[in-house]
């Protein structure tokens, strides 16, 4: 279980007062669940993922993970407890393959046939793939879905993911919502998904509605997603 | 051969034993062992320090191994070394050196590689130099490549030096005939207070030559590197060179490129990047586990790989 307390982010800007993004989030992300959290851009949505991994500090307040206070710990530590996190912008490398990155996702040496069994799952023919470096040879829907695919390779209890739509057309984006319904259906870990998008938000538990640095709304996909599409245009929460 | 020298020859030439096909071993300053085929001769230079390898044209799937190792500290040697490959060959040549010096003198090896390839052929050359030892005395290798490139005839070049050299200077030039093809991969770490300067100079004489030379460098800790790329464009030609670097700690690099187009058609291009590894690579792979220095770690080893 993941907790969230009176988490704040404050960027020190020019003039005399720091910038909020956050302020003062309260939230509690149980096991197995999987949470959307949308809302408008610039929202603090993405930031919020960050501060979870470890990527960003948090000005103020407490993050806890199954009870420990996991506030102060710094990235390798929070990956190590069992926290994944899938970049909004997946990462190049120059020389690291895709089968090296997946192995490293993966924690251990994996058969080649195991490394192509999580790009299949991903929509990458994987045999095109294994060898290829993660470079900017790829194509961002492919950096994408091979992002996907290291954090499936991880399986931890709790994967971010950081807008996962972003960038992806709409062939592979029926495939990604494949792949987040698996996940879900084996409910062995919690999914935190960032996104825009009415496809994701359906299949999840629980919706958080982000803006303006605070929680707008948060309960049950249905008590909260009929509201935010009637709202569209002028959605109370997006006000 | 002792335990020492036979390190050196594994992590040069991936040699645990004697290798198939053609060889000449060399160890401090002798050459031990040798075997020729029916195809490829090597003959022990008489005027100076050095053989000639010669491939008879039409040889295809041979290669040939000659490897250098050094293991007296305070051994210096200047090395001659000329290939001739006929006409419609297909060879790989694998050469490399490594220096194990455990005293306080200087060790170093200079050699000179002279390539003289006909027409059609195709040529891998793969040079690995090498050093170890806990001495005082500097491991130092120098060493030149001299290529030309017959018509239509091919060579990938494929030099790494990883560890332990404290100081280099190589040089590489070629000559390409019409239609001849040569790409150039070379991989150099540096670290402590090493110092490597890699020079090539490639001219493209050759109606439809091409060359493409790349060069993945790591500088770290206090070391230095200079790298200089000349490609001379002199006839409807294509040339390339890229030099990407990476630097660390105190280390600096200097990377000059530079491409002179003497005919209408010469399509040259170069390009050169310097600079830190990327924060957000290290943090990618944090969040996979990595601590810092790993993630650093398996950065560098991709990027030399």
């Amino acid at each position: 279980m993941l907790e969230l307390k009176n988490l704040s982010f404050q960027v020190k800007e020019q003039g005399p007062a720091p910038k909020e993004i956050i302020k003062d989030i309260s939230l509690t992300l149980g096991d197995n669940t999987f949470t959307a959290i949308t809302g408008p851009n610039g929202g603090g949505k993405s930031t919020l993922a960050k501060l979870i991994m470890g990527i960003e500090k948090p000005t103020g307040g407490q993050i806890l993970w199954n009870g420990q206070d996991i506030t102060e710990l710094d990235i390798t530590g929070r990956a190590r407890l069992g926290i994944s996190f899938a970049f909004q912008q997946p990462v190049r490398f120059k020389g690291i393959k895709v089968r090296d990155l997946i192995t490293l996702a993966a924690g251990e040496k994996l058969s080649t046939a195991a490394a192509c069994e999580y790009l299949s799952k991903v929509g990458l023919c994987a045999r095109d793939y294994i060898n290829r470096e993660v470079d900017a040879s790829l194509s961002g829907g492919e950096l994408k879905r091979i992002e996907i695919a290291s954090i499936i390779a991880r399986n931890t209890p709790l994967s971010v993911f950081d807008e996962p739509e972003a960038g992806i057309d709409l062939w592979s984006f029926s495939n990604l919502i494949k792949v987040f319904e698996e996940l879900h259906d084996k409910r062995e870990n919690s999914l935190v998904i960032i996104s825009h998008q009415e496809r994701i938000l359906n299949i999840a538990d629980e919706i958080v509605v982000i803006a303006d640095g605070a929680v707008k709304a948060k309960g049950k996909r249905e008590d909260i997603l009929p509201e935010l599409l009637n709202g569209t245009g002028g959605c109370k929460f997006y006000q | 051969m002792d335990e020492i020298q036979k390190t050196l020859l594994e992590q040069v030439a991936g040699l645990h034993d004697v290798p198939a096909g053609a060889y000449n071993i060399r160890a401090n300053g002798e050459s031990v062992a040798r075997n020729t085929s029916a195809n490829i001769d090597i003959v022990t230079k008489q005027d100076k320090q050095g053989i000639d390898i010669v491939i008879k044209p039409g040889t295809k799937k041979e290669s040939v191994h000659i490897p250098v190792v050094l293991s007296q500290s305070g051994l210096t040697e200047m090395v001659y070394n000329d290939f001739y490959i006929g006409d419609d060959c297909d060879v790989v040549i694998i050469a490399g050196c490594g220096i194990h010096n455990s005293g306080d003198l200087d060790s170093k090896h200079d050699g000179v590689h002279s390539f003289f390839i006909g027409k059609n052929s195709h040529v891998k050359y793969v040079e690995k130099h090498y050093g170890s030892g806990d001495g005082n005395g500097q491991r130092i290798m120098n060493p030149e490549t001299v290529v030309n490139l017959g018509e239509n005839s091919f060579m990938e070049m494929e030099t790494v030096q990883i560890k332990g050299v404290d100081s280099t200077k190589r040089t590489t030039s070629a000559t390409l005939d019409a239609g001849a093809k040569l790409i150039i991969t070379e991989r150099l770490m540096t670290h402590g207070s090493q110092t490597a300067e890699s020079s090539f100079q490639v001219d493209l004489n050759g109606e439809g030559s091409s060359a493409n030379l790349i060069s993945r460098a790591v500088a770290k800790e206090n070391s230095r590197q200079l790298f200089l790329a000349k490609i001379n464009g002199n006839n409807r030609c294509a040339g390339h060179s890229e030099c990407d670097a990476i630097i660390m700690d105190n280390a600096k690099i200097s990377a000059i490129p530079e491409i002179t187009a003497n005919h209408l058609d010469a399509a040259l291009i170069h390009e050169a990047a310097i600079g830190k590894i990327a924060g957000e690579q290290i943090i990618k792979l944090m969040t996979l586990g990595l601590t810092e220095a790993e993630a650093e770690e398996q950065i560098v080893n991709g990027f030399l790989k």
